[in-house]
């Protein structure tokens, strides 16, 4: 009896206590910049696109939601010919942004997605690419990697030496 | 045998070995580096390290690198040893010090055997906080791509290129930590065997050039075996597809045939099947344009044999059961192959020496062991690279046997031996029209015209066997030269004659019969090896049919009115006139093809069928091998094997046999029941319904990406899987995950060996045959009971003509083979046409070199700039074969040259 009354007190008390739930749609819920939401790909530093399109994310995602061809611009520069992520299977497991080696690949505090056609939910890389570097700033891949692309020739990344002169016996 | 304790752990290993292929071979995982089971030790790297203890009291141990040490019986070893294993991890640590950072959007990352191998000694974290040594690249042509930052100067590319293969224009240059491994300068890499650079290369420096064109990892590619359609050694690999299109062609070991390599022709060539002339669509052309469908072309080409009477072409480059499909359906009386004349009659021929001569048809493996080799006719590296190489390996035999085994030294321990050998060579003798790339390791070289090379021929094998016909008017440098060479090949255990089609002389090929005969006579091992013009021309004389010409004949005689042509360019084969004539005197032209050509171009009715990688087939080598390819990749409905389509007419108009066969193993069993000395064709792979543990075999690598997206933008509802019901392999992921049998693995792979060197734990021991057997059977061995009759064809010595020349067939590793000639990257390699005289000649003729030859061969007229060679024999000229821009002639034929009449400039009328 005495187990009884306490509930009903204890519930009764909740009545003035602050709300946890939020008028959602009209209010946002404030979410953690870490939390696991739409992906998207974002761009380095210089407005290039970060994606190089080495197929980690692909390989990674355990429901095999990612596709992606690799293709090359003149200069060498390596980034995906197309890139698609069928969010009507992603399971918003974050793997690929863990396997990106370039923080091209990102989880965005964002879970607006709801569709009424499944079709949809492929998104198609005009829809994932963001203009900016999201989450992770200041890192280009490009200038740690010693591949020459446009712009940055070989020994001009960052703790590269100058190309070696083959012809000089010099240490 | 011996015993040896790894970890404690006793093992019985053959003696004569190294401790890491032993190691190896007994499935430890042992990183290594420079080491190559082909190319044996140097102890470079220094990546093999492992513990040898003196005894079983002996705790302290010593630091060997297992590369460089031979099995003793009684050895203690320790891979696990803690100071081993740090040792291991310090190299790998100092070789990716200057590694750049690059695995992203390098091409061998995922197949890599610096990844694994650094996995593998646990050097996960950098600490080398420094700058790295950079390096510009090179161009080195259409097939390779060089990106020298990733070197870790192992230098196996160089011991590859150079000592291996043969290569001049591939070298280490500069000196201490800066050593650069290309060319000297940019350019085109020249060796046929560059291709191999990609999987020699332990890291991404080579990679293949027209895989970045489509760039897809190991693990994303569906693979399957397939061989190799480009020339008659019918060479094992492994094709690999992504998105419906092919995306490279990698080795598959064979240890019977072609080991670890392949050739350029044969890795580079598969982008015909990505080429812009595909026929996507079978097509009815009376009823263009809306006429595209599989059915209304199934039922014209129904209609077309019902209402006439049918002849069939067959194709030299079409699988066995697509050509006995069609020699099925139009009846034995028939059927024709699809070759010249010429080649019809030598490919009988060589069928036939191999099956009744007493000596044995090596493989290429074989070849490889030969301690003396005789070329007669062939220039190997354009008709047949693979065997080029072989024959690279062969002439190392004789010094290998007589000095190295003398100074007690391996054989794997390569620098020693090469530093032994020198530039040594055991005998071999080339009698070719012109120079070959192997003459330089040649004994002797002869260079003449066909008929004084068979007459070479005659001579040798008349003094190893006197009963053999003799050569009468030989000149005495001639004699000398028979005398020498016949004297070599009877001093040799495993003598090797090798001869061919390419020449297009009979006498050749009999005269090569009859010294390998001969050798067999007086009591020797020897061997003959026959190249053939096509990838299935030997399956497709031992089927049998009749001549090209007859079929001409048929229509012209009105003996038939309906052509169904398999699989052939017939204008390839024979003059364009006569094709032109033949297809128009036909009512009803039916074609089935993959390509687009001048002969599809005649079509009435136009079936799309399969490239190699899109069919199922068996073809036979030159060897006789059965070695079945496999599709790699489920098609569109429309396209289907030729064998397929011919299965559905001849189930349509009701035929008595093929209305009874349901799928490939009922075709297989057909072939073997109507041709019994094809027995064993149906135990070449397990029928389709074999299954390991009720699972079907993987295609599709286990870490295979994208299943849910690839067709996500058609419909977002994935399709049910493709099934293939010709054979146990799954087009998927899903199967079984253990080793296959060998004449059925998709791709080579193990835990923690991603790049194609896991091939050591699907071998019997390192470098040796494939676990239970080599794929592929042979469907031709000598028979010891027949009697060999020697041939007694002499030719007569070859006289030239005033104003005309004697044209031999000039072949090209690029360009002359049909299909590989449709690879963008091939055609880069192709060379200009030409026509090659003789230096005498040309003076003889006041003509220079490159300036224009016009002359006419059968009516067929040519005009093409001249090439001065030295060694061509006076009187014969050399023409390529197969260019683009070199109209078809049967070759060899007498050329008129007639300038004056036939390229005077014509009078323009002016108004």
């Amino acid at each position: 009896m005495f187990s009884l009354m306490r509930s009903m007190w204890l519930t009764f008390l909740h009545a003035f206590h602050k709300r946890d739930t939020i008028l959602y749609p009209e209010q946002k819920a404030i979410l953690p910049t870490r939390w696991r939401g739409r992906i998207v790909l974002s761009r380095d530093p210089d407005g290039g696109e970060r994606c190089v399109a080495c197929n980690l994310c692909a390989v990674a995602c355990p429901v095999d939601c990612i596709s992606l061809q690799a293709t090359e611009d003149e200069t060498g520069r390596r980034y995906p010919d197309f890139f698609r992520i069928n969010f009507s299977r992603c399971i918003f497991c974050g793997y690929c942004e863990d396997a990106c080696p370039t923080y091209a690949i990102q989880l965005i505090p964002d879970f607006e997605m709801g569709e009424y056609n499944r079709q949809n939910l492929v998104y198609e890389k005009k829809d994932l690419l963001i203009n900016g570097q999201g989450k992770y700033h200041g890192y280009n891949y490009y200038k740690v990697a010693g591949m020459a692309i446009g712009g940055k020739d070989k020994g001009e990344a960052e703790n590269e030496r100058p190309p070696v002169d083959v012809k000089s016996l010099i240490p | 045998m011996a015993t040896i304790y790894i970890d404690n752990t006793p093992f019985e290993v053959p003696t004569g070995k190294n401790l890491l292929e032993t190691c190896l071979t007994l499935g430890q995982d042992l990183p290594y580096f420079c080491w190559h089971p082909a190319m044996g030790s140097i102890g470079a790297c220094r990546q093999c390290a492992v513990k040898v203890y003196k005894d079983e009291n002996d705790t302290k141990g010593k630091l060997f690198m297992s590369c460089m040490e031979q099995v003793r019986d009684g050895m203690r070893i320790s891979i696990v040893d803690p100071e081993a294993k740090e040792f291991r991890a310090h190299v790998i640590g100092w070789l990716m010090t200057n590694h750049p950072h690059d695995c992203a959007v390098c091409d061998e990352g995922g197949a890599c055997h610096l990844q694994d191998m650094t996995v593998m000694t646990g050097h996960n974290y950098r600490n080398y906080t420094f700058d790295k040594r950079t390096y510009k690249n090179q161009y080195l042509g259409p097939f390779l791509n060089h990106e020298m930052n990733r070197c870790i100067q192992c230098y196996r590319c160089v011991r590859y290129y150079k000592d291996y293969a043969g290569g001049k224009d591939l070298d280490v240059f500069a000196a201490h930590n800066h050593l650069y491994f290309g060319r000297a300068e940019d350019g085109v890499l020249e060796s046929e065997f560059s291709g191999n650079l990609a999987e020699v290369c332990p890291t991404g420096v080579f990679t293949d050039k027209t895989l970045k064109q489509h760039y897809t990892r190991k693990w994303d590619l569906t693979m399957a075996p397939s061989v190799c359609h480009h020339c008659s050694l019918g060479c094992n690999t492994t094709a690999g597809e992504r998105y419906g299109t092919l995306r490279s062609i990698t080795n598959r070991y064979n240890g019977e045939v072609n080991g670890y390599f392949l050739c350029d022709r044969g890795r580079f060539g598969y982008e015909h099947v990505n080429s812009v002339s595909r026929i996507r669509k079978s097509l009815v052309r009376s009823n263009l344009p809306e006429a595209t469908d599989k059915y209304t072309a199934l039922q014209a080409a129904v209609q077309a044999i019902r209402q006439g009477s049918i002849i069939g072409i067959g194709s030299a480059r079409a699988s066995l059961e697509s050509n006995f499909m069609l020699k099925t359906l139009v009846g034995e009386d028939n059927f024709h192959h699809g070759v010249s004349d010429t080649e019809h009659d030598l490919t009988e021929l060589s069928l036939k020496i191999l099956k009744e001569s007493s000596a044995r048809t090596p493989s290429m493996q074989e070849v490889e062991q030969a301690d003396a080799v005789f070329i007669l006719g062939e220039d190997l590296t354009n008709t047949a690279p693979m065997l080029a190489l072989a024959v690279r390996q062969a002439v190392r035999q004789e010094p290998l046997l007589e000095q190295v085994s003398k100074a007690n030294i391996p054989v794997w321990q390569d620098a020693a031996v090469r530093e032994l050998v020198q530039t040594d060579s055991g005998p071999l003798f080339i009698a070719t029209p012109t120079t070959t790339k192997l003459d330089e390791l040649a004994t002797q070289t002869y260079f003449a015209d066909p008929d004084a090379i068979a007459r070479l021929g005659f001579a040798v094998a008349n003094i190893i066997y006197p009963e053999s016909p003799g050569v009468s008017g030989l000149k005495n440098d001639d004699m000398h030269l028979a005398q020498q060479i016949a004297d070599a090949l009877m001093k040799a255990k495993n003598p090797v004659v090798i001869s061919g089609t390419s020449t297009g002389s009979e006498a050749i090929l009999k005269a090569a019969a009859n010294i390998a005969n001969s050798l067999i006579a007086k009591e020797k091992a020897a061997g003959i090896v026959l190249t053939l013009p096509s990838s299935n021309s030997m399956g497709l004389a031992m089927l049998g049919g009749h001549r090209l010409q007859s079929a001409f004949e048929a229509i012209e005689n009105n003996y038939a009115d309906t052509v169904i042509i398999l699989e052939n360019d017939l204008y390839r084969h024979a003059s364009e006139g006569t094709v032109t004539n033949f297809l128009k005197s036909c009512k009803k032209v039916i074609v089935l093809d993959y390509l687009h050509n001048a002969t599809t171009e005649q079509a009435d009715v136009l079936l799309a069928t399969g490239a190699f990688s899109e069919a199922d087939g068996t073809l036979v080598n030159n060897e006789g091998r059965a070695q079945r390819f496999y599709q790699v990749h489920p098609t569109e409905e429309d396209i289907q094997e030729s064998w397929r389509w011919l299965g559905e007419l001849g189930t349509i108009v009701a035929h008595d046999q093929i209305s009874w066969w349901h799928g490939y193993d009922d075709i297989l069993s057909a072939i073997v029941k109507e041709h019994p000395e094809m027995k064993g064709l149906e135990m070449v792979t397990p029928p389709s319904d074999f299954r390991i543990a009720g699972q079907k075999i993987p295609r599709a690598p286990h870490r295979f990406s994208g299943r849910t997206a690839m067709r996500a933008n058609i419909n977002v509802s994935e399709p049910k899987p493709a099934e293939d019901p010709d054979s146990p392999l799954s087009y998927t992921m899903e199967g079984y995950r253990g080793q296959p049998p060998s004449s059925m693995i998709p791709f080579f792979w193990a835990p923690g060996w991603n790049s194609n060197q896991a091939v050591n734990k699907y071998q019997q021991e390192v470098g040796g045959h494939l676990k239970g057997g080599d794929p592929g059977i042979r469907l031709i061995e000598p028979d010891p009971e027949h009697q060999f009759s020697f041939s007694a064809a002499v030719s007569e010595k070859f006289n030239p003509m005033d104003g005309h020349l004697f044209i031999l067939p000039m072949h090209h590793t690029f360009g002359s083979e049909e299909l590989s000639a449709q690879s963008a990257s091939v055609q880069e390699r192709i060379p200009e046409p030409y026509i090659a005289i003789n230096t005498d000649d040309a003076l003889r003729m006041k003509l220079d070199e490159g300036q224009l030859m016009p002359f006419a061969i059968e009516g067929q007229l040519y005009q093409l700039p001249v090439k001065l060679s030295p060694t061509i024999a006076s009187g014969t000229a050399g023409l390529p074969v197969g260019l683009p821009g070199v109209p078809f002639a049967e070759l060899p034929a007498w050329a008129i040259l007639n300038r004056e009449l036939q390229w005077k400039p014509q009078h323009q009328t002016t108004f």
